[in-house]
C-alpha cells in the first residue's frame, strides 16, 4: 500500500501565481475549505516577472476609452477566434478587479489628479495599463498573498500534482508529492481549480522559468478535458540575446510604450516597411507622429513598434534572416535616443524601467540609457489551454476548472500585452466563485485507491533504474531544440511532422529516464516528472498546428502564409480518444450575439 | 539566430565550484570543475553540473532575472542571487565557494528552509485602508506619496537580508525578532498613505525592533537596493521611541 498523507477541501486550487490567489481569495471568502498547491514557494510564480502593467479600461489618462473600446481592441489582437463571452466579460470586469487590488494594498503609479496612471500598449487603442515602473507583476502577486494569507487558505508550498483523481466522471481531487521531504500527498476535494500557468519550458528560448511544463494542460487533458487553441504560442518579440546564459529574459514591451525604438543593423526602423492592413488605420506612418503618441497626444496615432506581439516577432524573425541583425542575432531596442526630445532622459528612464536599466546593467553590461539594447523573440506565452465555459470557467469535466494561461478562450490567436494579468484577476475570481458554488451544492467524493496506488508506482520507478536510466536533463533540452527548431516562429508541415517522430522517440526515453539518490529534494526526480506533461503539450502544440493550414495570429505557416477566411470560423480542439491516443478537430465558433457584432462594427 | 559570442576579455574556459552538499544531519563540500562560457552567472554554472554530473544536486529557482528572490545562496562567503552573480565578477583562479544560506535550517544541498519567514509575515496586521476618497470607491494618492513606500515594495522576499543579519544568524533569535525583510514588511503598511492600522506598540513588544542596532549588513546584501537601514527601519524606530520613550510624554503620563 502507498503511503501518504491526506488534507481534504472543498475547493483545491493548483497553482499561486495571479489566477491561483485570485480564485482562492474568492472560494475562502464563500466560507468553503481551501487549499493551494504551488510548486515553489508564495510569491515566486511567473506573476512576479510580468512588468508592463495590467490592462483595464478605467479612462484614468483617456476618458474616450470604455470596455467597449478594450473588448473591441481584445477580439482583433486574437483575430476573432476568441471566447467573445470572455472577451466581454473580462473588459466589462477588468477595472473593478484593478481597483479591488488598491483596496488590498496595491500602490499603482498616479496620474497628477492622484488616480491610477495608465500607459501605451502594443494593441490597445487608448492607454490602458495600470503598472508600477516595470515591476506590475511583482505588485500585483505580493498584493494578492498578503491579502490571500489572512483570507483562510492553506498553503502547500512546493509541492508537485502528479495526477487529477476523478470519481465517476466528476472530480474528486489530486494526489501529488511535496518536493522537499519527496512525499506523497492526497488532496481529496469537491472542486478543482487549476492555476497553473504556461508550457514555456517546451522551447529552448524562453521567458518562462522551470515551473511552467504544462501541468495543468496535461492534468486536465488526462482527466477527459477538451484542451482547445493549442497551435497559438507567443513568442514575445523582445527577450534579451546576449549573452547566451540570459537569452530569451524578457525585456517589457513598455520600453517600447515609453518610446524605445527599433532598428536594424543599418539603423533603419524597420516596423514601419510592414504595417498589416488590419491596422494601418490606427499606426503612424511617420516617426514624428510615432513619438508624439508615446507621450500622450490623443490625436497621434502609435508607432509600428507598438503593433501587436506576433506581428513584431516576425518583422524582427525577418530582419535577422536578411542578414540586417545585430551581433549577437537579434535586432536594436534603443530607448537612450529619447534624450533627443527629453532633457533629463537618463533619469527618466530609470525611473519609468528600472528593473530594465538593472537587468541589462548587471547582466549585459549595458547601459540602456547610454546604448541600444540587443532583443529578439522569445517564447512567452500560451494562449491554447482548458477550454472552458466563459462565464464560470468551468471544464468540460464536472468540478474541474481553470483560470489564467492554463485557461484558454480570452485571448484566441495571439494575446495583446496587458490582457494577461487582467485575465488573472477577472477569470481567477470567476472560477473561485463558481469552483465554491460546485463544491457547495455537490456531496462528497469518494477515493480511487487503486488510481492512487498506480500513480505512486509510476512516479517512483525512475529510482530503480537508477544513474543507469536516461537522463532526464538531456530528454528535455532534446526536445526544447527541437521545438524551437521546428515548431517556432515559423512552421512547415515537413518539420513539424519530424517534431512528432522525435517526441515519439522522447516519449520511450522519457519512459527509460532514471534517477540516482534519494526522494528529498532531488532535482533530477523532478525532472524526470515534469518530461510526461512536456511532451504531452509539444505534441498538442504540433498536432493543432499541423491542422490549421494557414497563418492567423502567433501561428505563422510558410507553406500556408495567407489568412484563410475559411479557418476563422474555427477552433482546434485536442482531446484524448478512447485508445489513449490524442484527437484533434476543429470546432465551430458558436456565433457572437447581434450587441456584441455591433460594437466591433462600432470600433472599426 | 547565430551563436556567435564576441570575447571581450579572455576569461578562462573552466572554473571549480566547491557546493556545500548535506542536509540538516551535516554535509561537506564537494568540487566541481565545469566548463564555462562568457557572460554565465553562478546559477548557470550550478545547472550544467547538474545537467552533467549531480543531477541530485538541490538548488531552488525560478525566474532567473533576479525579480522572484529564490536562488539565495552564499558565494564566496557573500549572500547574493546565484541569478545575478556573473562569473566575471569572482576570481575564478580559486574554487567558487558556494554555500546555503546560514540564517536557516538546512534541507539539502543550496535549499533551506524559509518556512519561518511566511509564518512570520501572517502574524504583521494586514493593511487596513482608510474609507475611499470617491463615491466610485476610489481613493486619490500623489505620485510623491507613494513614492517611499513603492521603494519597500520592490522586496523580492530573498531573505538574503534575514541571511545576513546577526541577530537572526549568530544569535537565533527568531522567537523574539522579525528580522529587516519584516521590518520592512511593517514600514510599508505604516507608510502606506491609506492605511489605518497602528503597528507601533507590536514593533517594541512582540517583533523585537530592539534588536536592530543599525548595522546596515542588510541594506548593503539588498539585491533591489533598499535603503532598509535608513528608509525602513530607523523611521519605525522613531516611532516607537517617540510612542513609548518620550520624556515629555512620560512626564503628561506620571502628571
Amino acid at each position: 500500500m502507498a503511503e501518504y498523507r491526506t488534507h481534504p477541501y472543498d475547493v483545491l486550487v493548483i497553482g499561486a501565481g495571479g489566477a491561483g490567489l485570485r480564485a482562492a481569495i474568492e472560494a475562502a471568502g464563500s466560507g468553503v475549505k481551501v487549499g493551494v498547491v504551488c510548486k515553489s514557494l508564495l510569491g515566486k510564480a511567473h506573476t512576479v516577472m510580468a512588468e508592463g502593467g495590467v490592462a483595464a479600461a478605467l479612462a484614468n489618462v483617456d476618458d474616450r476609452d470604455n470596455w467597449k473600446v478594450h473588448f473591441a481592441d481584445t477580439m482583433r489582437g486574437g483575430q476573432y477566434l476568441n471566447n467573445w463571452r470572455m472577451a466581454e466579460l473580462h473588459a466589462k470586469e477588468a477595472p473593478d478587479r484593478v481597483r479591488e487590488l488598491e483596496a488590498w494594498g496595491a500602490l499603482f503609479d498616479r496620474t497628477n489628479d492622484g488616480r491610477i496612471l495608465q500607459r501605451n500598449f502594443g494593441g490597445h487603442r487608448y492607454p490602458r495599463l495600470a503598472h508600477v515602473g516595470d515591476r506590475t507583476g511583482l505588485e500585483m502577486i505580493r498584493t494578492l498573498q498578503d491579502h490571500g494569507i489572512h483570507a483562510g487558505m492553506e498553503v502547500h508550498m512546493e509541492c508537485t500534482v502528479l495526477s487529477l483523481l476523478l470519481d465517476s466522471g466528476r472530480i474528486a481531487g489530486a494526489f501529488g508529492y511535496d518536493r522537499e521531504k519527496g512525499h506523497f500527498i492526497h488532496w481529496p476535494a469537491k472542486a478543482v481549480v487549476l492555476a497553473t500557468g504556461g508550457v514555456g519550458r517546451a522551447f529552448r528560448i524562453t521567458s518562462n522559468s522551470w515551473e511552467y511544463t504544462g501541468d495543468g494542460h496535461a492534468l486536465a487533458y488526462r482527466a477527459g478535458a477538451e484542451l482547445v487553441d493549442m497551435e497559438f504560442v507567443q513568442f514575445h518579440p523582445t527577450g534579451m540575446v546576449w549573452p547566451i546564459s540570459v537569452r530569451g529574459i524578457l525585456v517589457t514591451e513598455g520600453v517600447r510604450g515609453e518610446g524605445g525604438v527599433l532598428r536594424n543593423s543599418e539603423g533603419k526602423r524597420f516596423m514601419f516597411d510592414d504595417i498589416p492592413d488590419l491596422y494601418k488605420a490606427q499606426t503612424a506612418d511617420n516617426e514624428a507622429e510615432g513619438w508624439r503618441y508615446t507621450q500622450g497626444d490623443k490625436n497621434a496615432r502609435r508607432p509600428p513598434e507598438l503593433l501587436t506581439r506576433d506581428h513584431v516577432a516576425r518583422c524582427i524573425n525577418r530582419e535577422v534572416k536578411a542578414g540586417r541583425g545585430s551581433p549577437h542575432g537579434g535586432v536594436f531596442l534603443d530607448i537612450a535616443w529619447i534624450r533627443q526630445h527629453i532633457p533629463a532622459a537618463e533619469e527618466h528612464i530609470k525611473r519609468k524601467l528600472p528593473s530594465m536599466y538593472h537587468q541589462f546593467k548587471q547582466l549585459a553590461e549595458i547601459d540602456i540609457t547610454k546604448e541600444p539594447m540587443e532583443v529578439g523573440p522569445t517564447t512567452h506565452y500560451m494562449m491554447g489551454g482548458v477550454r472552458v465555459d466563459g462565464d464560470s470557467q468551468m471544464s468540460t469535466v464536472p468540478g474541474l476548472f481553470a483560470a489564467g494561461e492554463v485557461g484558454a478562450g480570452l485571448h484566441g490567436a495571439n494575446r495583446l500585452g496587458g490582457n494577461s494579468l487582467s485575465d488573472l484577476i477577472v477569470f481567477g475570481k470567476r472560477a473561485g466563485e463558481y469552483a465554491a458554488r460546485f463544491a457547495k451544492e455537490n456531496g462528497p467524493v469518494a477515493t480511487d485507491a487503486a488510481r492512487i496506488q498506480s500513480v505512486v508506482n509510476e512516479a517512483l520507478v525512475p529510482f530503480e533504474r537508477g544513474g543507469e536510466g536516461d537522463n532526464p536533463y538531456q530528454i528535455q533540452y532534446k526536445l526544447q531544440d527541437s521545438m524551437q527548431d521546428l515548431v517556432g516562429i515559423v512552421r512547415v508541415e515537413s518539420e513539424m511532422q519530424q517534431a512528432l517522430d522525435i517526441i515519439g522517440e522522447l516519449n520511450t526515453r522519457a519512459a527509460r529516464a532514471g534517477v540516482a539518490g534519494h526522494r528529498q529534494y532531488n532535482n533530477g526526480w523532478h525532472t524526470a516528472l515534469d518530461l510526461p506533461n512536456l511532451l504531452l503539450v509539444s505534441e498538442a502544440i504540433t498536432r493543432a498546428a499541423l491542422l490549421r493550414q494557414e497563418s492567423r495570429g502567433a501561428q505563422f505557416r510558410e507553406d500556408y502564409p495567407e489568412k484563410n477566411s475559411e479557418w476563422a470560423k474555427y477552433n482546434n480542439v485536442v482531446r484524448q480518444g478512447p485508445n489513449g491516443e490524442m484527437l484533434v478537430e476543429k470546432r465551430e465558433i458558436p456565433p457572437m450575439p447581434p450587441e456584441l457584432t455591433a460594437v466591433i462594427g462600432e470600433m472599426k | 539566430m547565430s551563436g556567435t559570442v564576441m570575447i571581450s576579455k579572455p576569461t578562462p574556459p573552466r572554473a571549480v565550484f566547491r557546493i556545500w552538499r548535506g542536509d540538516a544531519g551535516g554535509g561537506t563540500f564537494q568540487d566541481y570543475p565545469t566548463a564555462i562560457d562568457q557572460g554565465m552567472v553562478v546559477l548557470d554554472a550550478i545547472h550544467r553540473i547538474q545537467a552533467e554530473q549531480a543531477p541530485d544536486l538541490a538548488v531552488r529557482w525560478n525566474c532567473k532575472a533576479g525579480k522572484c528572490g529564490s536562488c539565495s545562496a552564499e558565494i564566496n562567503g557573500m549572500p547574493k542571487l546565484m541569478c545575478m552573480t556573473r562569473l566575471s565578477e569572482l576570481n575564478l583562479d580559486m574554487p567558487v565557494i558556494i554555500e546555503p544560506m546560514h540564517a536557516f535550517p538546512s534541507i539539502r544541498d543550496l535549499v533551506t528552509d524559509v518556512s519561518w519567514n511566511f509564518a512570520v509575515k501572517k502574524q504583521i496586521k494586514k493593511f487596513s485602508p482608510r474609507l475611499p476618497d470617491a463615491e466610485d470607491g476610489t481613493w486619490r494618492m500623489q505620485q510623491v506619496d507613494v513614492d517611499r513606500v513603492q521603494e519597500f515594495r520592490k522586496c523580492i522576499e530573498c531573505f538574503l537580508c534575514q541571511d545576513v543579519c546577526h541577530v537572526l544568524r549568530e544569535h537565533h533569535k527568531h522567537e523574539e525578532f522579525i528580522g529587516p525583510r519584516f521590518l520592512v514588511y511593517t514600514a510599508a503598511l505604516e507608510m502606506h498613505p491609506l492605511d489605518t492600522a497602528d503597528r507601533v506598540p507590536d514593533l517594541k513588544n512582540k517583533n523585537g525592533i530592539g534588536y536592530c542596532n543599525i548595522t546596515t549588513c542588510c541594506r548593503q546584501v539588498c539585491p533591489e537596493g533598499i535603503t532598509i537601514t535608513e528608509n525602513a527601519i530607523i523611521p519605525l524606530k522613531e516611532r516607537v521611541v517617540d510612542n513609548f520613550f518620550d520624556p515629555l510624554k512620560k512626564l503628561f503620563h506620571i502628571l
